[in-house]
């Protein structure tokens, strides 16, 4: 059924879907709409489900963890800085492989204190061992949370999983969405019944004891294959869901990449953006194309390779940053491509943060600079887009 | 650690829901304290522990002492999920009573908020706290239930603070008690019958109860470990532990439970413990430590 959504409402229609246990959690914004909409469909009888409202993050994914180990579906939803509070227990999900699902609205980390979008939050849990999946639109939302239940739960897999969708832009941004049937979703989903995990007077089990050294690096190297196994898993679910539902998914989803000399890496909702920017280029003749990385835990490093192959520039478009370093996805390509015998070369474009606008014009910025670098020009390889580097610079002082 | 398979087929009152078999310091009251309270809540108990003492010695993979189901997940947040658990015992329609064990850091600092949470929405937990009055697990380090005047390694006496710790022990059972909760005590297994009474009532409470638990800590306490019992009596016989219960949070209500004929002075208490070594040598240190049992006195209307 079509219905106009908000982002978090789609996220939550999602998890009503999936007729979850216990959904504990704490209000933040730009997410806290989910949990209000979730207490609503508890409230009024649509969704059979114990509702939690906890006193912080950390309880919100701490009661979530009690409750998957008892044996239900479990669901919550956070942004920012309550995905930093969950952190410490980020990790104790993904190593009790509990398969956790967390909607996230993508946003900017303090200081100085900003509620707008930008990925540094769930790009800053990259290590936790979580599966992380990030939409495009407020349809995709709704689909790559189911999608993200059916990967955590497959007994190849069993790991939590998070997905990503930008604050405001799409949290509180209506669109049309397809919202399937119950039942269409029951079927897809099946009942969560774990063989590993549960917490029953009949069958007494310890779950989360002490490992010491000679058996934690086999729990970390099982995690390593779980992870490993869910790139599989995940092409399986997304060519079952579009069996099931019509729309097909896959990690990466390319445009005009193949006789492009510069291809752009996008994430979230500017991939939308860039298409459209991408789309002007090429009536101009620029020979531009478009990556959108929709999986980018387990990191789809063949994929990746295979799509960038034929480019001269790679420009990465990086809605985070590493102080030090550089972006996140910008270091993963180019470590991924680092083996090859012949590779194009990887710029990175630090871009957004913090809810600043990602424009057409600026995507072209970012393109013209590739185009420059693809005829052989230098171009720095980390790049601050749109952003007064005068006024920081006089501030700050630069060493020369 | 127990055989499974093996007492599967035994009635649970002749089996031990924890141990034998752990890696617990001789002398250690806390796997009593837990193999007690199991029995008196009986099989349907499902265990949640903070990362601490009990879950190290406790489950060393692949090993367990837990004869009930249990888990652990980490520092401050037993509470909450104890929280999940129950939730999601009552989604399931499965029976099962939580029980959480928590020591006095995991209960009195770093999980307080996680506590207060789960107290205030009224969750069906029963939640044990084993008081040894300091972070042990990580090496004698003062804790909110620290008492005044305890050395520890991070309240340790000296010239410019002759007293070791200097601030008194968090009121935690008040603390616990002031969200209304049905049912708050302090317990003590040296008083077996009044132990057994509180830990039942607890357990027959559909809600949140309280249970402060004694426990003294061998290294921590500097103690001989022959002692633990003895300490363990003088504690109430001396009046730095009080044996009390409140109900439904009236405070003004609170019923002592076990009231000695006349109370000893704090130093027979004190004086079987080297954490007390410094209070001991100084006259005014003692004083002040026999005036914190006396305030308290006071305050329960013991005196």
């Amino acid at each position: 059924m079509k219905k106009v959504l908000k982002g978090n409402e789609a996220l939550a229609y999602a998890a009503k879907l999936a007729r979850p246990g216990v959904v504990a959690a704490y209000p933040i914004t730009p997410s806290t709409t989910f949990p209000e909409k979730i207490s609503e469909f508890v409230a009024n009888g649509e969704l059979d489900a114990e509702f939690i409202p906890v006193e912080s993050e950390h309880s919100a994914m701490s009661a979530c963890i009690g409750a998957a180990a008892t044996g239900v579906r479990t669901v919550t939803a956070t942004a920012s800085q309550g995905l930093a509070l969950m952190h410490e227990v980020l990790f104790i999900a993904s190593g009790m492989r509990l398969p956790i699902v967390l909607a996230i609205g993508n946003r900017a980390l303090s200081a100085p204190i900003n509620i707008w979008c930008d990925h540094q939050d769930t790009i800053s849990q990259r290590d936790t061992g979580w599966l992380q999946f990030y939409a495009e639109s407020n349809q995709e939302a709704l689909d790559l949370m189911l999608i993200a239940f059916k990967v955590a739960e497959d007994k190849r897999v069993l790991l939590p999983a998070m997905v990503g969708i930008d604050a405001f832009v799409l949290t509180h941004t209506m669109e049309p969405v397809d919202v399937p049937e119950q039942g269409e979703v029951d079927d897809f989903l099946g009942e969560y019944r774990p063989e590993h995990a549960y917490l029953d007077p009949e069958r007494p089990i310890t779950q989360g004891s002490f490992g010491y050294p000679e058996h934690y690096m086999e729990f970390k190297y099982g995690q390593w294959l779980a992870m490993e196994k869910a790139k599989r898993v995940i092409d399986e679910v997304f060519e079952e869901f579009a069996r099931r539902f019509g729309r097909k998914y896959s990690k990466i989803s390319t445009f005009g990449v193949e006789d492009a000399d510069v291809v752009l890496i996008t994430m979230g909702s500017m991939s939308g953006t860039a298409r459209e920017a991408i789309r002007k280029m090429r009536e101009d003749g620029l020979k531009v194309g478009l990556i959108k990385l929709t999986v980018y835990r387990p990191f789809p490093k063949e994929e990746m390779v295979e799509a960038v192959k034929n480019a001269k520039v790679v420009c990465v478009l990086d809605r985070n940053v590493s102080f030090g370093f550089g972006g996140a996805v910008y270091g993963e390509l180019a470590a991924v491509l680092n083996n090859l015998p012949e590779r194009p070369k990887v710029y990175d474009f630090i871009i957004g943060l913090g809810g600043r606008d990602v424009t057409r014009d600026d995507i072209r910025t970012v393109a013209e600079m590739g185009l420059k670098a693809a005829k052989g020009e230098s171009i720095p390889e980390i790049n601050w887009v749109n952003v007064d580097k005068e006024a920081v610079e006089k501030s700050e002082g630069v060493m020369r | 650690m127990i055989d499974l398979n093996r007492e599967k087929d035994m009635p649970w009152e002749e089996r031990s829901l924890f141990g034998p078999g752990h890696r617990g310091c001789a002398g250690c009251p806390v796997p009593a304290i837990v193999r007690w309270v199991l029995r008196y809540v009986g099989p349907e108990a499902i265990a949640v522990s903070a990362t601490g003492c009990l879950e190290v010695f406790s489950t060393p993979y692949p090993t367990t002492a837990w004869g009930v189901p249990w888990i652990h997940v980490a520092f401050e947040n037993a509470a909450a999920v104890a929280s999940g658990v129950e939730r999601a015992l009552r989604k399931l329609g499965r029976k099962g009573k939580v029980v959480a064990f928590v020591g006095d850091g995991g209960t009195y600092d770093i999980g307080l908020q996680a506590l207060s949470g789960m107290l205030e929405r009224g969750h069906n937990v029963m939640y044990v706290l084993y008081d040894n009055e300091a972070y042990m697990n990580t090496g004698i380090q003062r804790s909110g239930g620290t008492p005044r005047g305890a050395w520890t390694t991070t309240s340790p006496p000296g010239c410019e603070r002759p007293l070791g710790k200097e601030e008194p022990k968090k009121p935690i059972v008040k603390i616990a008690a002031a969200h209304n909760i049905p049912y708050a005590a302090t317990a003590n297994i040296a008083y077996m019958a009044d132990f057994k009474r509180k830990v039942q009532k607890a357990a027959s409470i559909e809600g949140p109860t309280f249970l402060q638990v004694f426990s003294p800590c061998v290294p921590g306490w500097r103690m001989d470990p022959s002692n633990t019992v003895k300490i363990m009596k003088l504690a109430v016989e001396t009046g730095i532990f009080v044996l009390y219960e409140v109900e439904n949070g009236d405070w003004k209500n609170l019923k002592v439970t076990y009231r000695p004929r006349v109370f000893k002075p704090v130093e027979e208490y004190l004086k079987l413990q080297g954490r007390f070594r410094h209070v001991l040598k100084d006259p005014e240190l003692l004083r002040t430590v026999q005036e914190d049992v006396d305030a308290q006195l006071r305050e329960l209307g013991l005196k």
